[in-house]
Parts: C-alpha cells; structure tokens; sequence
C-alpha cells in the first residue's frame, strides 16, 4: 500500500508546491505588461518572452551585472578556500591553548553576525566602500570561518604519516601542504565552495550596505528592477530578471547535481 | 622503538631535536609553521574582528549621516529604542520569526527526507526539485510568493475554484498572521537543504538495529519514533542550528515580501537595521546591529550546547 502511494505522493508534493510557484514565474515571465498585471498561473495569450528578456536585459543591467557577480565572487571564493584551508591545516595539526583559542576565534563567525553598519565606516576609513575589492573582503571576513570548521574537521582524518613521507623526502611545509594537503581536501572544498557560492551569488543584505549602488550585481538589480517594477506592477519584468538571474546556477546544478548533492550530505554530518 | 618505551631515554642523551613530553617540538613547529594562519587572522581581523570592535563602540555615540563629528552619548540609543517600543518588538519579531522558521524548515525536511528515503530515480528526481529553491535568491523567492499571495493572487484564485465561490484573502495584510506565513516561505526555501542533511542522517544508520527491531515485529511508526528519530540527533543539531542562525540573519524574504510591514508586525532586527541606515541613523543602526549580535551570542550557543547533549545521551 505505502509502497504504492509513495511515488505518487512525492510527484504530487514537488508539481504543487515548487512546481507551481516556478510555473508562475515562467508564465508570468512570458506575459505581455497588460495580461501580467495580476500574475496568474493562466498561459500567456501570446508569449512575450523574448521581448521581456530583452528590455530587462538592458534595464536591469544583466551584463554589468553578471560581471559584477563574478568580479566578487571569484576572489571571494578564492580567497576564502586558500586562506581558510592554509589556517585549518595547522589548526589540526597543531596542539596547545594559543592554537585552541585561534581556532575557536576563527570559527566564531558561523554563529556571530558580522557588525554591517560599521563594516561601512571601517571600508570608509580604508577607501574601499563601494568597491569590489571592500565588497570581497567583507564576504571573506564572513565565510572565512565556514571554510576553517570543515576543512579543520577534514584534515583531522587525514594521517599525518602521508605528510611525513613528504617531508623525508625533504619537501618544506609549502611543498608538503600545496601538493600533499591541497589535492586531498578536494572533496571538502568542493562543498565549502558550492555553499559558499550560493551565498554570495545571492547575497543582497551585506551588498547594499557595502557596494550602495556603486557597482550593479544581479541581485541589487533585482532589487532595483523589482522596486520599481512593483511599483508600476510590471511583473512580467520582475520575473523575467527572476529567470535570467537563476538560470545560471540551474544549469550548473543539472550539470553537476549528483556531486553537489553528494557533496552537501556528505560534508553535513560527520 | 618498543626499547624507547620500556626505557625512557634520560634528559642527557635526549638527541638534539628531541624535546621534553608536552612542550611542542620544533619539528612540529615547522613543519606546520604557524604563520601559515597569518592570511586568514589578517582577513577575519581587518573585516570581522574590528568592525565588531567598532560595534561595541559606535552603539554609544551620536553617529549619523547628517552631521561630520561623532560624540559619545553613553546608552542614550538603547534608552530611545526601548522608550519607543522598537527594541523590544524587533526582538520579539526577529524571535518569533526565527523559532517558526527553524520548526517549519525542520518538520517539512525530515518529512521529505523520510517520504524520499529509497534511492531509486525517481525518489533522487523530486529531491532534486526541492532543492531548486535553495539555489534561488531569497529576493527571487520573496518576489515569487507575494505575487502569489496577493489578495487577487494565484493561490486564493485556486482556493476559490476549490470552495466554489471568490477567495480574498490577504496573505500578506494581517498584523498577526502575516509572520508565519513569511517564515513558510523561508522555510519553503531552505527545506532542500534540511532534507539533505536529514537523508545523509538517515543513511548512516546502523542496519543491524533495523533489522534487529524489525524482526522483534516494530511497527515502521514505532522504529521511527523510538530509533530512526533519536539516532538522527546530529543531522537535528546540524540542521537545526543552520536555520536558527539563518532565520535570525534574516533580510531577503522579509524584504522581497512585506518590508517589515504591515504595521512593523514583521520588521525583524536586520530589516529595522537596514531601513534606519538608509535614514542616515547610524548610530541606532549600529545599536540595533549590536543588539542582534548580543541576542544571536545569547541564544545561539545554549541551543547548539543544548542539541550536543542530546546527541552524547546516545
């Protein structure tokens, strides 16, 4: 009986409630500003899609702000792996109070929310507010201790004896932790840097105070697009730039689900 | 080397290299040299650690954005916001908010994980589905559900052909209901995420106890209660702490759906700490900004203490 019922029940929870709130945003996204002014989950009379596209590509920025996106979170992410994984190899290996207190200094921000308002004055103080490289830092400065607990858990787990044959052979700690450590924490890195992307990919809460409209991401135009657009009840625009702006992460999910699923649970509990 | 154990070498021919027990050895220390954490200390310093400082700071003085000098004003901010009610409430708001999330993510996340256990295609298919949502932005998300939740939105629509007769309700307009259905939504996006943790929990399961109360005629109902549930209390902590902290943190879905309102009945700490920053106030911002880092301090360590021990009764 529930052998039979499974199925059914599961496709019929996912159609009614992720498929119809993404329905809505195609439709919608294909209305004309007439036929969208109450979205509905009814088809497009006649499908504007391309045309919708085509003006919130430019009202919304999307190339300026595509490039803005990945001006951020490239060296974000970079950093935050190098960095993070450089501080979590010696926080394993090393013993005593200095290292324990270090360690729980630098994975207090999992819990501890970043101070934003004054983040501003200090970026201001050092002539990086509303630049990239500000706006990079302060993501860094937020997922530098996400990065530091998994990889520090990570790297417990991987016997030292791999490490001092290394070194017999008389590889210095750069060599034994860029060629022995690095490539061994690929599994965890990858995870961290799936998580770690989606939230700078969608942040917009640290991005307003930071960049305040100094440099266009995608999601700050969303922004910009939805005020005014929720104001002139231009849906159709609003969803439009709602499905230009997740498509990229949709096809690197289809592309590479089985591993990002694989690699969450797996980095999830321990 | 079984010789060095039975006979301890004495300090005088310890060779040189060789240090005394518990001290740690040069060795150690270069072969993990400890300015290998200087980058990572740099960073968290210069873009976490002061700003925090700076919190600490700022929350005591007359920061705004209409005037070019700061003067220190003791605790005449905390005493404003609290005389206007606005301390308090945001508090309640932002609690509120962040324990229906945390109970809504982790009741629909262990349901999906349980009903999408067996691994088989489809089963991995709709897991898929449910994780779209935690690839979209909130912002995205917020803007999705309020469209669908207008008074003449698709969902009374549906209602309506349910009922037979026109549906109106306002979702999003009411001063008490309004909270819980924001934190569905932030639920609505974040379940994928507890449903995986809850799949990884479930698939680490011992078998052999399964089977062993199984074969003692367990009902599925009972094996999950008294077994499969107390066994997940890692993926609980795990998942339960991920949406307490996400929730407080909170901005985008509040933001994208209801900007605090109607009548601030929804207006959580970083959305009175962002609406004040726009005004110029810094210094409440600041303030408000603290108060969140206090109350997160607060509540977020007791409860993951509070999960572990849960988790070391097993």
């Amino acid at each position: 009986m529930t052998r039979k019922l499974q199925p059914m029940v599961a496709v019929v929870l996912a159609a009614v409630f992720v498929g119809i709130p993404l329905w809505m945003v195609v439709v919608t996204a294909g209305k004309s500003q007439g036929e969208a002014l109450e979205p509905t989950l009814a088809l497009p009379s006649r499908w504007h899609l391309l045309d919708n596209l085509r003006a919130v590509w430019e009202q919304g920025r999307i190339p300026q702000a595509l490039a803005g996106s990945l001006l951020v979170m490239l060296p974000a992410v970079t950093i935050v792996l190098l960095f993070g994984s450089m501080a979590a190899w010696v926080l394993a290996r090393r013993k005593g109070r200095v290292f324990a207190f270090v360690y729980a200094a630098g994975i207090s921000g999992i819990v501890l929310p970043p101070a934003v308002v004054t983040i501003v004055l200090l970026l201001r103080q050092l002539g990086l507010a509303g630049t990239a490289a500000g706006m990079v830092g302060v993501y860094a400065g937020i997922y530098l201790s996400t990065v530091i607990f998994f990889v520090t858990g990570f790297v417990r787990t991987i016997p030292v004896e791999l490490e001092e044959a290394a070194r017999i052979d008389g590889a210095g700690p750069v060599t034994v932790f860029w060629r022995v450590i690095l490539p061994l924490l690929r599994p965890v890195l990858a995870t961290a840097t799936i998580l770690i992307c989606l939230y700078v990919w969608n942040d917009v809460f640290y991005a307003f105070f930071v960049l305040g409209g100094s440099l266009d991401t995608l999601p700050l135009n969303l922004f910009q697009v939805a005020s005014a657009g929720l104001y002139l009840n231009n849906w159709h625009l609003i969803f439009a730039y709602v499905l230009v702006m997740s498509i990229p992460l949709l096809v690197v999910f289809v592309v590479a689900q089985r591993k990002i699923i694989a690699g969450i649970t797996s980095g999830a509990v321990k | 080397m079984t010789q060095a154990v039975i006979t301890p070498p004495a300090s005088s021919t310890r060779p040189a290299g060789v240090p005394k027990p518990g001290a740690p050895s040069r060795r150690e220390r270069a072969s993990h040299p400890a300015w290998f954490l200087l980058p990572a200390l740099a960073v968290l310093g210069v873009f976490f650690f002061v700003p925090t400082i700076f919190n600490f700071v700022y929350a005591f003085t007359d920061w705004s954005g209409f005037k070019s000098e700061i003067n220190p004003v003791g605790f005449d901010n905390f005493t404003e916001l609290a005389g206007s009610g606005t301390l308090f409430s945001s508090l309640r708001v932002t609690l509120v908010y962040a324990l229906l999330v945390a109970i809504f993510q982790n009741v629909f996340g262990l349901v999906l994980a349980v009903l999408l256990e067996r691994d088989n295609v489809l089963n991995r298919a709709v897991r898929a589905v449910f994780f779209v949502p935690v690839l979209m932005s909130a912002l995205a998300v917020g803007y999705v559900f309020q469209a669908l939740l207008k008074p003449e939105g698709a969902l009374n629509d549906v209602l309506g052909l349910l009922v037979g007769s026109d549906v109106t309700i306002p979702w999003l307009g009411s001063t008490t209901w309004t909270i819980v259905v924001v934190a569905l939504i932030h639920a609505w996006k974040w379940m994928g995420l507890s449903m995986l943790i809850y799949l990884a929990g479930l698939k680490t399961m011992p078998q052999d106890v399964l089977e062993a109360a199984r074969i003692d005629g367990a009902t599925p109902w009972k094996t999950f209660w008294t077994i499969r549930f107390p066994l997940l209390a890692p993926a609980v902590t795990f998942s339960v702490s991920t949406a307490l902290l996400g929730s407080m943190n909170g901005f985008d879905v509040v933001q994208a759906t209801t900007e605090g309102g109607p009548a601030r009945t929804t207006e959580i700490l970083n959305i009175f700490i962002y609406r004040t920053f726009g005004q110029g106030l810094f210094a409440q911002a600041t303030t408000m900004s603290l108060v969140l880092f206090l109350m997160v301090a607060l509540i977020a360590y007791p409860v993951i203490k509070l999960l572990r021990r849960r988790e070391e009764v097993l």
